[in-house]
C-alpha cells in the first residue's frame, strides 16, 4: 500500500474524544453515536480499499436538524468532519481522519415524493440509485444517470461525485439531472438550492456543490429529473481487426449526427476475458469492439442503426450484430459490466484507472497504453465509455512482487499525465479524493488550485469538512492515481464496476 | 452588417477595449490595486438586465474576438469570450450542428431588431430558450472556460470533454453570474448535431384552463418533443400590444386566435410518425389543429426564443421559472392585464407590465415565492426604471453568495452591485 500523507492529526481534539461522543449523544440518540474501535472497523475505508484509517467517531443522524447540530458543534469545537453515503467511492473520498467524525447518511434512506407532474422525485440522500428508477418504473419513468456500482451507491453520494455512467453522453451525468438539494455547510446553515424549477437563480450553488467529494456542504435532500423511457433500445456488438479501425468509427459515428444512448469500447485482451466469464457471444478473434446502444422511438432506432452498420462496414468492422430483442441486448451488456471481475480471472491484481481523453485521441491513447504494457512489462485490458471518452485501463500485476507494484504505479501515473498531454483530463466519473489529489497539478496551475481552495475556506473558513481530500497536501504532485483490487476482491464485491 | 452597427456605440468616456487575456488581467491587477470598480461587459447587448452600474470605467470583451478551436467530431467549439454568437451559430449550421440550448437573441426586446451579442454575455445571464427542458440550459453546455478573476489572476476550470469531475465545476458558478466573479476570456461550449427535421403541432384556441395540461402531457409522452408553449390572446390588455397573431403570420396556421405549439425534431421519418402519434395521444381535432413544416416550424420558435412577441416593447418585462405545476395557479393569481406567453411545457412565463410599480412588482414575487418559483426583472420601463430587487435570494443564500463573490473578488471591483447590492 502506498503511504499517504493525510492533514496533521489534532492530539487537542483526539485527547476529548469522551467529551466529544458524550456531546454528540446530546444531539442524536445516544446508540448512533459509536466509538469503540470494534465499531469503527467497517468505516475505516471506502471502495478505494488499499487504503485504511479508522475514524475517531461515527455518528448517524436521523434528520437534517441534527446534521446542522452536529456541523455547527464540530465547527466551534475545531472538529474535522468526513460526510459518507454509502461508501463505494473508488477515489478514497469517504476515506476517513483518525481525528474526525465520520458523519453517515444511512439513516436518510427513504424517498420523499414522487412527483410525476413536476417529473421529479424527492428523495433523502442515503436512497440507492437504482431505487429511484425503480420507484418510477412502474410508470415509465426512470433516473438517467447509472453509475455501474447503481445497486448500491446512495443519491447523495451521486450528488457529491457528480457520477456518470455508460449514458452520460446523451443524458448527462448527475449535474444535468438535478434540480435541488438541501445543503448543511459546516457552520451549521441550512439552505435549499434550486428545488423543482428548471433553472435557479443568482450563483449557481447547485452546479458549485455537485462534484465537489463532500468539501463544502452535506447534502440531507435531493431532488431529481426523471426522463420518460425511450420507446425502443437496441444495441449493435461491433468486432474490428485493428484499434484504429474501432476508434475511427467511434468519431465517425458522433460526426455524421447521431449521438448514442451509450458507446462501449473493448480491446482483445477484455473482449476475450469478458466472453469466457459470461459467455456473451463477443467476436473473439477482433482486436477490438464496440457496442453502441441507440434508444428513442422504433423508426428513429432503426434508421439510426442502419446508419450506424454502413458507418461500422466503411470502417472494416469484421462483424455486426444487432440485437434482436431485450434479452440479448441485455447479453451484451452483461458481458461488458463483467470486464472488471474477469480481469481478476487474468492476474492476482489490478489497478483501474479514470481518465477522460477528446474521442479522436482514442486510437493514440490506446496504442501508447499498449508501447507502455511493453515498456513496464505489465499486461493491461482497456474498457472505454468511448462516446465520451472516458477510458478505464486495467493493469494487471501480482502485488506479491514488490517491484510489480511500484512498476504498476509509474505505468498508472504516465497514462493519467499522457490523458491530460492530448487534451483530456484526470478522472471522468470516480473523482479525485486521495487517490489523484497529487495529480491535479498535471491540469491546473497554481492560480487554478488556489482559486478552488478560496471557494473552500469561502464556506468552510477552519477547513474542517472532508480535508485532505481533493487538492495536493504534497509538492511533488504526482504519485498515486489508481484503484487496487487485490484477488478480484474489491470493498464490495457484489457492485458490478464498469 | 447590421451587428457591426450595433458593435459598442456606447457614450461611457472610459470605455477600454483589452486585445488579449494578459491584458485583461493587467488591468484588473491595476484596478485592484487601486480599489477602482469596474463594470465588465461583452457586446452590451443584456447591459441592461440586472442593476444598473456607476462605475469608473468598462471594460468591454468587443476585441477578444474569434474561434479559438472548432472540433465538430469532438463536439466542441472554443472561442474567444467576446466572439459574436450570430458567427458561433453561423459555423455551426454549416456543419449541421448547434448550440442545443437555443440562446436567445435579446436585441427584438430591447430594440426591435437582432442584436445577438457575446459568447460571455449568453454564459454570464445563462438564460435558455424552448428547448431547455429537454437539454438543459447554457450552463449544461459549457464544459471549460478561462477568465480573470478580482485579482488579476487567470483561472481556468474544466476543459473540452463532457465527463469531467477534476475539482469544483466553476463552469456552473460562472455561469448567470453576471460578470461579477471574473472577466471571461475563452469559453469551450458542447455543440450538438441538429435536427434534419423540425415539425410543430399547433393547437388553436386554447385557454390558460386547458393548455398547460396538453403541454404536460405531450412532454411526459414517449413522443419526445422539444418545445411546447402557450401562446394566449387573453386577457387584452390596452397598454401592451396584443401581437401574437401579428407576430406569428405563418402560411399553414390554419386560424387566428391562441396558439398551443409543440415542436418534434428528428429524422425525416420519425419526425412524421411522431407528428401523427402526438396527434392520437392528445385527441385533438383536425379543425382546431395546424401542422408546421421545418421551414414555418424554425421561423416560429426563432420568434418565440428571440422574445418578438415583446418586440421593442417600452412596457416592464419580466421572467417567472416556477414547478410546471404551478403555472395556471399562478396565472390566476396575478393581475389579470399582463400580458404573457408560456415557455418550458409551464415551467416558464415571460410576462410584459405596463403600468408597473415596486410595490405591485413585490407582491407578483411574494405569489411566486409560495408557488416556489422566481422572478427575475429583465426589461425596465419609462415609469419603472429601477427596481431594488431585480432577482430573487434568500437571506441563507445571499450570504454563501457573498462568500463566493469575496473569494473571486474580494474588493468587489466587478460589476459591484449588478445581481444584488453587496455583492
Amino acid at each position: 500500500m502506498t503511504k499517504l500523507q493525510m492533514p496533521k492529526i489534532d492530539r487537542k481534539v483526539f485527547a476529548r474524544k469522551d467529551t466529544i461522543v458524550k456531546d454528540l449523544k446530546k444531539i442524536v440518540n445516544p446508540e448512533y453515536v459509536l466509538d469503540h474501535k470494534d465499531e469503527l472497523r467497517p468505516f475505516e475505508t471506502d471502495g478505494l480499499s488499499a487504503y485504511k484509517q479508522k475514524p475517531m467517531i461515527v455518528i448517524f443522524p436521523e434528520n437534517t436538524d441534527e446534521v446542522s447540530k452536529i456541523l455547527s458543534y464540530c465547527n466551534s469545537e475545531k472538529i474535522k468532519v468526513v460526510p459518507r453515503g454509502a461508501g463505494t467511492g473508488l477515489s478514497g473520498g469517504a476515506l476517513p481522519l483518525a481525528d474526525c467524525v465520520l458523519l453517515c447518511l444511512g439513516k436518510f434512506n427513504k424517498i420523499l415524493e414522487i412527483d410525476y407532474k413536476n417529473r421529479c422525485v424527492v428523495s433523502q440522500p442515503g436512497v440507492t440509485n437504482l431505487s429511484i428508477t425503480q420507484a418510477v418504473q412502474d410508470k415509465n419513468f426512470y433516473y438517467a444517470p447509472d453509475p455501474s456500482s447503481q445497486i448500491a451507491c446512495s443519491i447523495g453520494g451521486n450528488v457529491a461525485e457528480n457520477s456518470g455512467g455508460v449514458h452520460s453522453l446523451k443524458y448527462g451525468t448527475t449535474t444535468n439531472n438535478l434540480l435541488g438539494v438541501e445543503a448543511v455547510f459546516m457552520d451549521g446553515t441550512i439552505s435549499r438550492l434550486g428545488g423543482k424549477t428548471l433553472d435557479s437563480e443568482g450563483y449557481d450553488l447547485l452546479g458549485l456543490i455537485t462534484g465537489s467529494e463532500g468539501l463544502l456542504c452535506v447534502i440531507t435532500e435531493v431532488t431529481v429529473k426523471i426522463l420518460k423511457k425511450p420507446e425502443e433500445i437496441k444495441a449493435a456488438l461491433i468486432g474490428f481487426p485493428t484499434i484504429e479501425d474501432g476508434g475511427k468509427c467511434v468519431t465517425e459515428i458522433i460526426s455524421s449526427g447521431i449521438i448514442p444512448a451509450g458507446m462501449e469500447m473493448m480491446d482483445k485482451e477484455l473482449i476475450r476475458a469478458t466472453d469466457n466469464f459470461v459467455k456473451a457471444g463477443y467476436p473473439r478473434d477482433a482486436e477490438s469492439m464496440l457496442i453502441v446502444e441507440l434508444d428513442g422511438t422504433e423508426s428513429d432506432v432503426t434508421e439510426l442503426m442502419e446508419r450506424v452498420k454502413k458507418i461500422s462496414q466503411k470502417n472494416k468492422a469484421t462483424s455486426i450484430k444487432i440485437s434482436k430483442n431485450d434479452k440479448e441486448r441485455l447479453k451484451f451488456w452483461e458481458g461488458r459490466k463483467a470486464a472488471f471481475p474477469a480481469c481478476g480471472d487474468l492476474a492476482p491484481d489490478y489497478y483501474c484507472m479514470d481518465g477522460t481523453i477528446p474521442r479522436g485521441k482514442l486510437a493514440e491513447v490506446l496504442k501508447e497504453i499498449q508501447s507502455l504494457s511493453k515498456k513496464y512489462n505489465l499486461p493491461v485490458a482497456n474498457a472505454f465509455h468511448a462516446g465520451d471518452g472516458n477510458l478505464h485501463p486495467l493493469i494487471m500485476y501480482d502485488s506479491n512482487d514488490k517491484k510489480a507494484l511500484a512498476k504498476t504505479e509509474k505505468f498508472g501515473e504516465e497514462i493519467l499525465k499522457y490523458c491530460v498531454k492530448v487534451g483530456g483530463v484526470l478522472t471522468g466519473e470516480h473523482g479525485v479524493g486521495i487517490e489523484k489529489r497529487e495529480l491535479m497539478c498535471e491540469m491546473f496551475n497554481n492560480n487554478d488550485i488556489q482559486q478552488q481552495i478560496k471557494i473552500k475556506k469561502a464556506l468552510d473558513v477552519s477547513s474542517l469538512l472532508n480535508p485532505g481530500k481533493v487538492y495536493p497536501i504534497l509538492r511533488k504532485c504526482a504519485e498515486e492515481g489508481r484503484v487496487h483490487i487485490h484477488g478480484g476482491k474489491t470493498k464490495f464485491p457484489d457492485i458490478p464496476r464498469y | 452588417m447590421e451587428e457591426k452597427l450595433n458593435s459598442p456605440t456606447f457614450q461611457d468616456t472610459d470605455l477600454i477595449y483589452p486585445e488579449s487575456e494578459k491584458e485583461v488581467s493587467d488591468l484588473i491587477k491595476k484596478f485592484y490595486k487601486s480599489n477602482i470598480p469596474i463594470e465588465i461587459i461583452g457586446l452590451g447587448s443584456k447591459r441592461n438586465i440586472g442593476k444598473p452600474l456607476q462605475c469608473a470605467k468598462t471594460l468591454s470583451l468587443f476585441k477578444l474576438n474569434g474561434i479559438i478551436e472548432y472540433l465538430p467530431e469532438e463536439l466542441y467549439i472554443k472561442v474567444k469570450a467576446g466572439t459574436r454568437m450570430s458567427e458561433i451559430e453561423d459555423i455551426l449550421e454549416k456543419n449541421k450542428q448547434q448550440l442545443a440550448f437555443e440562446p436567445i437573441d435579446f436585441g427584438y426586446l430591447f430594440l426591435g431588431k437582432s442584436n445577438y451579442g457575446s459568447a460571455a454575455g449568453q454564459i454570464a445571464c445563462n438564460i435558455s430558450g424552448p428547448r431547455r427542458f429537454k437539454v438543459g440550459s447554457a450552463r449544461d453546455h459549457v464544459l471549460g472556460f478561462r477568465a480573470v478573476n478580482g485579482r488579476g489572476e487567470i483561472i481556468k476550470s474544466g476543459g473540452t470533454v463532457v465527463k469531467n469531475v477534476t475539482g469544483y465545476d466553476l463552469s456552473k458558478l460562472i455561469c448567470s453570474s453576471y460578470g461579477t466573479l471574473a472577466a471571461l476570456t475563452e469559453i469551450t461550449f458542447k455543440v450538438l448535431p441538429a435536427a434534419e427535421e423540425s415539425k410543430t403541432l399547433v393547437i388553436h384556441n386554447l385557454s390558460i384552463d386547458n393548455a398547460p395540461e396538453y403541454l404536460d402531457k405531450a412532454i411526459s409522452s414517449s413522443v419526445d418533443v422539444s418545445g411546447a408553449v402557450f401562446l394566449p390572446i387573453h386577457p387584452i390588455c390596452n397598454d401592451c400590444e396584443m401581437s401574437v397573431e401579428k407576430t406569428f403570420k405563418l402560411n399553414d396556421l390554419k386560424n387566428l386566435g391562441s396558439l398551443t405549439a409543440l415542436r418534434i425534431e428528428g429524422t425525416k421519418k420519425s419526425v412524421n410518425e411522431r407528428m401523427e402519434s402526438l396527434k392520437l395521444f392528445l385527441n385533438v381535432d383536425e379543425k382546431n389543429t395546424s401542422a408546421l413544416d421545418t421551414f414555418q416550424s424554425k421561423i416560429l420558435w426563432k420568434k418565440i426564443k428571440n422574445l418578438e412577441l415583446f418586440s421593442a416593447t417600452k412596457n416592464n418585462i419580466f421572467r417567472i421559472v416556477i414547478p410546471p405545476s404551478e403555472c395556471t395557479k399562478l396565472i390566476y393569481e396575478l393581475p389579470n392585464k399582463f400580458k404573457y406567453f408560456v415557455d418550458w411545457g409551464g415551467a416558464l412565463i415571460w410576462m410584459e407590465a405596463c403600468e408597473l410599480s415596486e410595490g405591485k412588482f413585490n407582491s407578483i414575487r411574494k405569489k411566486v415565492l409560495k408557488h416556489n418559483g422566481y422572478i427575475s426583472m429583465i426589461k425596465y420601463s419609462d415609469y419603472l426604471p429601477y427596481v431594488e430587487d431585480v432577482f430573487t435570494i434568500n437571506n441563507a443564500r445571499f450570504n454563501i453568495s457573498q462568500d463566493i463573490k469575496k473569494s473571486f473578488d474580494p474588493k468587489r471591483i466587478l460589476n459591484p452591485g449588478k445581481m444584488y447590492t453587496g455583492i
